[in-house]
């Protein structure tokens, strides 16, 4: 007897479940129409009421049949609800709400059925271990003989380096009547001051153009008005023309990474760029997905995608590394040298890598750059994000990014060249919100810099988290229209006010650094002053060579 | 707070002066110790002016170490002058058993050797003295090099005056200059080699404060010069960083402040010599100080000056009166010994300048 079909999934194996209150539920259908996934539909329920009425004759049985419309969970491998709550929040009567399933069978089933490994955004969702920056204080507190500065009057200097630094005895001034010259001929390479939270690099086509647009908006704005020299890095997905034509460009970081999309793009501008751009990133690798190209899946290679890099319609699936690079020192030959030869050595090319076992030997190596053109190492941590990934290198492949920075740093100060190339952290910066603290810590331990990523995506709205909330960013069907290509969808998002919101944030983050750098007593940037912290965790101070506290 | 102060005298002065300078500014507990460094000497060491003088405080064991090293080398003794001492119980002092001050002839091997290979000789032999010293618990060598001579001890400083007899203007110490501090320390840890001021190769200084970027600077020196070493005070950076810049890169001393205190950017880029500075700013950002911190040094041609750092939190007075100029971290120091002076012609040294003297007592302020 068929009475229960056990193989197929059922709606206690999906990841979320809809809880759904008829009675509360006026039938607007806004939730329907509001979700992106198709998660939910609207169905007919089949009501039957029976009561017994007694009259003369005793009683007789009254039987009342109804089809009475609800919202009802779909059940698919699919078209799956993600959590992602909009339909909560558009809800007037709160009559319908998400709640995580527990017994996290979702991806079992899953794979059972289509053969595929699980694929998503977002960032890992295991949380097997305490975030290490927040086991850090910052508790060296200048108080007797080295008062505290007054973080709301006192002028900071929040400044860092991007392109290689030289060691002063190879600046080889000239003197001049007790003057010091730069030598004509000396070509000491291109370095560059800018603001050490920088917005990573993340591309057109894994967001929406409306959404890469607002970080690009915010980002000329806390140039040109709050004058705070934040930088953004573009991503592999091209540019638009009319930004790289435009005098915006000196505010964008070029990316090129395996797949070397939007370069055509960029090559045939040059001749018309009014300004360089702020730099160039080779992305080798991200912490999100160490060792995996990037993904865009067809369903976002949308037009004007395919014109911006260059492609057909396809799902667009970066090789895992760059073809013909053998080793670092070809790297740096090959393209470190062609980019600053392409840029007239005017603009500091650097390196993206994920965090990994081995990344103080690519930095030392880089180190011994004889040309002086590596003009900076971007480390990405395991907690980075991305627009899509197999869940299985999210959750599992890696390296924590604290200690991979703490080791970069003191293998340069063992060499003498700390600062030399300039080392910017990120994967999970600011993934609490407390951006400044993060930064903070991350500069104490060597850091010259840090990227963002997610976090300036839950700025702009975001729904998803790290607890399996959303992730869909993949599908094409962001439901607040940051990483989507859907024109309806695309128009969730208000561009201003995204850009607005992470202006304010940023400008808030400007404060809350001053708060840190003023009880230290600090006015620029202490990048490697691990004294100014203290650790609650002894394996941790141990492994960062800090000072354990309890 | 340490309380520091350096004289700058046409004519020879007795570390007297330094005693009383740095007297007048003490407050409450703040008796650690006393150290002084007098260069350009007159006294008995006015005839040695080219020779090296080994100043080191040392055991009987270290002193005979001492010796048969600096013979081993090369190296005769020409001169050597043991201060008097005068123990007293009373005394708050924790002394060495033998208080040296040798002249020497360098070794005959070296009799056209250049300056700088005289300096080499003087500074690897010194670090390998202080090396074995510190080893065997032997004592302390603070400087080794012509017409300078080095002292350093733990006390209540009016006691240390008294047991070396530096109160009376006796005719055997006497300089052109002096530099000198007294100690307050924090930690109670007291390490003679902490105590200011600091010499190398004809470079001094003494700062007081606290240099909050000290592990930067450390890190940093460390790898520079091996003659950058120590570290046990965190104001031991600001000499290597003059060493360096002034000695090594060659570079005019207005750069010191440069790198100390660099500008922002925002007032770099207003300048014709924004590349030069930003250069710098970048290329020694490791050596940045980010205060509490007055810095006095000395340079080997006898120029004296100050700088203080950017945040105007640690001050200096500059004084002059007739034939002598006086840097002293506290006023009260300055009308001690030059109550006389026009004190509308004090100098407090601002946080975007630095103050130099030079040999004839001129006194300039140097823009940053």
């Amino acid at each position: 007897m068929t009475t229960v079909n056990i193989n197929s999934i059922s709606k206690d194996d999906l990841p979320w479940i809809i809880e759904y209150a008829s009675e509360k539920c006026q039938l607007c259908g806004r939730c329907v129409a509001a979700c992106s996934f198709g998660a939910i539909k609207v169905d007919v329920q089949k009501r039957k009421k029976v009561q017994a009425i007694s009259n003369e004759e005793g009683f007789q049985i009254d039987e009342d049949q109804k089809a009475i419309p609800v919202i009802r969970q779909v059940i698919d491998a699919n078209n799956f609800c993600r959590g992602c709550g909009i339909c909560t929040k558009v809800c007037p009567n709160n009559a319908i709400n998400v709640t995580r399933n527990k017994t996290e069978i979702f991806g079992t089933r899953y794979r059972a059925k289509t053969a595929q490994s699980v694929k998503r955004g977002g960032r890992s969702n295991l949380h097997t271990e305490g975030r290490t920056l927040d086991k850090i204080k910052v508790g060296r507190i200048s108080q007797m003989t080295d008062p505290s500065l007054d973080a709301l009057r006192h002028t900071f200097d929040l400044r860092t380096n991007l392109g290689r630094v030289v060691s002063a005895d190879n600046l080889d001034f000239d003197i001049v009547d007790g003057e010091l010259q730069e030598k004509k001929n000396k070509n000491l390479p291109v370095n560059t001051s800018i603001y050490p939270i920088m917005f990573s690099d993340m591309s057109i086509g894994a967001l929406s153009p409306r959404m890469w647009e607002a970080i690009a908006i915010a980002t000329a704005y806390l140039n040109e008005v709050k004058h705070i020299p934040i930088r953004m890095s573009t991503g592999e997905g091209g540019i638009p023309d009319k930004l790289l034509r435009s005098k915006y460009l000196k505010y964008m970081i070029l990316q090129i990474a395996s797949g070397h999309f939007g370069w055509n793009r960029i090559i045939n501008s040059m001749p018309y760029m009014q300004e360089n751009p702020a730099g160039i990133l080779i992305k080798i690798g991200q912490g999100a997905k160490p060792g995996d190209g990037g993904l865009l899946m067809a369903e976002k290679n949308v037009k004007l995608i395919q014109e911006i890099r260059g492609v057909p319609k396809a799902d667009l699936l970066s090789p895992p590394n760059h073809q013909g690079l053998y080793s670092i020192e070809e790297s740096v030959q090959k393209m470190f040298l062609s980019m600053n030869c392409a840029f007239r050595f005017k603009v500091p090319v650097a390196i993206k890598v994920a965090a990994s076992s081995t990344s103080v030997s690519v930095y030392n190596n880089l180190l011994r750059d004889p040309y002086n053109i590596v003009g900076g190492f971007f480390i990405d941590g395991l907690q980075g994000g991305t627009g899509a990934a197999h869940e299985i290198s999210l959750n599992h492949t890696g390296h924590p990014i604290v200690s991979k920075l703490r080791d970069c740093y003191l293998a340069a100060v063992h060499q003498g060249k700390q600062g030399q190339i300039p080392i910017f952290a990120g994967g999970g910066i600011g993934m609490n919100g407390n951006l400044a603290a993060d930064t903070f810590k991350m500069i104490c331990l060597g850091a010259s810099g840090v990227f963002i990523g997610k976090l300036i995506l839950q700025i702009a709205g975001c729904v998803g988290n790290d607890f399996g909330k959303c992730n869909g960013c993949n599908t094409g069907k962001c439901p607040v229209g940051i990483t989507t290509q859907n024109p309806k969808l695309m128009q969730r998002l208000d561009v201003d006010r995204v850009a607005e919101n992470i202006v304010n944030y940023i400008c808030a983050a400007d404060i809350e650094l001053k708060k840190l750098l003023a009880p230290v007593g600090n006015s620029t940037l202490p990048i490697g002053r691990s004294d100014a912290l203290v650790c609650v965790d002894k394996n941790v101070a141990e492994r960062l060579n800090i000072q354990y506290a309890c | 707070m340490c309380r520091i102060g350096s004289i700058k005298s046409k004519r020879y002065i007795h570390p007297s002066m330094v005693l009383r300078l740095m007297r007048s500014q003490q407050k409450g507990h703040d008796n650690s110790g006393f150290a002084f460094i007098m260069q350009d000497l007159g006294g008995i060491f006015e005839n040695y002016k080219e020779l090296p003088i080994l100043s080191m405080a040392v055991t009987d064991e270290g002193m005979k170490y001492a010796e048969d090293m600096l013979h081993k080398i090369g190296f005769v003794r020409v001169f050597q002058y043991n201060p008097e001492v005068y123990p007293d119980s009373s005394l708050k002092i924790e002394t060495m058993p033998n208080y040296v001050f040798e002249v020497f002839q360098y070794p005959k091997n070296y009799k056209n050797a250049s300056k700088e290979e005289k300096e080499n000789l003087l500074l690897d032999t010194r670090l390998k003295l202080r090396s074995h010293l510190e080893q065997n618990e032997e004592g302390f060598v603070y400087s080794f090099y012509p017409d300078v001579i080095s002292l350093k001890e733990i006390g209540d400083p009016n006691d240390i005056g008294t047991y070396f007899n530096l109160w009376s203007e006796e005719v055997n110490l006497r300089a052109k200059i002096i530099t000198a501090q007294c100690r307050q320390n924090t930690n109670y840890d007291i390490v003679r080699y902490a105590a200011h001021p600091f010499f190398l190769q004809g470079y001094t200084t003494l700062t007081n404060g606290e240099n909050t970027f000290y592990e930067k600077n450390k890190l940093m020196q460390q790898k520079l010069h091996r003659g950058y070493i120590g570290f046990e005070s965190d104001s031991q950076c600001f000499l290597y960083t003059l060493h360096y810049v002034h000695k090594i890169l060659k570079w005019p001393l207005k750069y010191y402040k440069h790198v100390l205190t660099p500008l922002p950017f925002e007032e770099t880029e207003k300048r014709a010599d924004k590349n030069v500075l930003q250069r710098i700013k970048s290329s020694l950002q490791n050596l940045e100080i980010n205060g509490p911190n007055t810095t006095i040094g000395v340079l080997p041609d006898g120029t004296m000056f100050n700088v203080i750092d950017s945040k105007k939190l640690r001050p200096t007075v500059v004084c002059k009166d007739g034939d002598i100029v006086v840097m002293t971290s506290e006023v009260t120091g300055a009308n001690e010994i030059l109550p006389n002076r026009d004190i509308s012609k004090d100098i407090y040294t601002n946080e975007r300048e630095l103050v130099v003297v030079d040999n004839d007592l001129n006194i300039q302020r140097i823009a940053q």
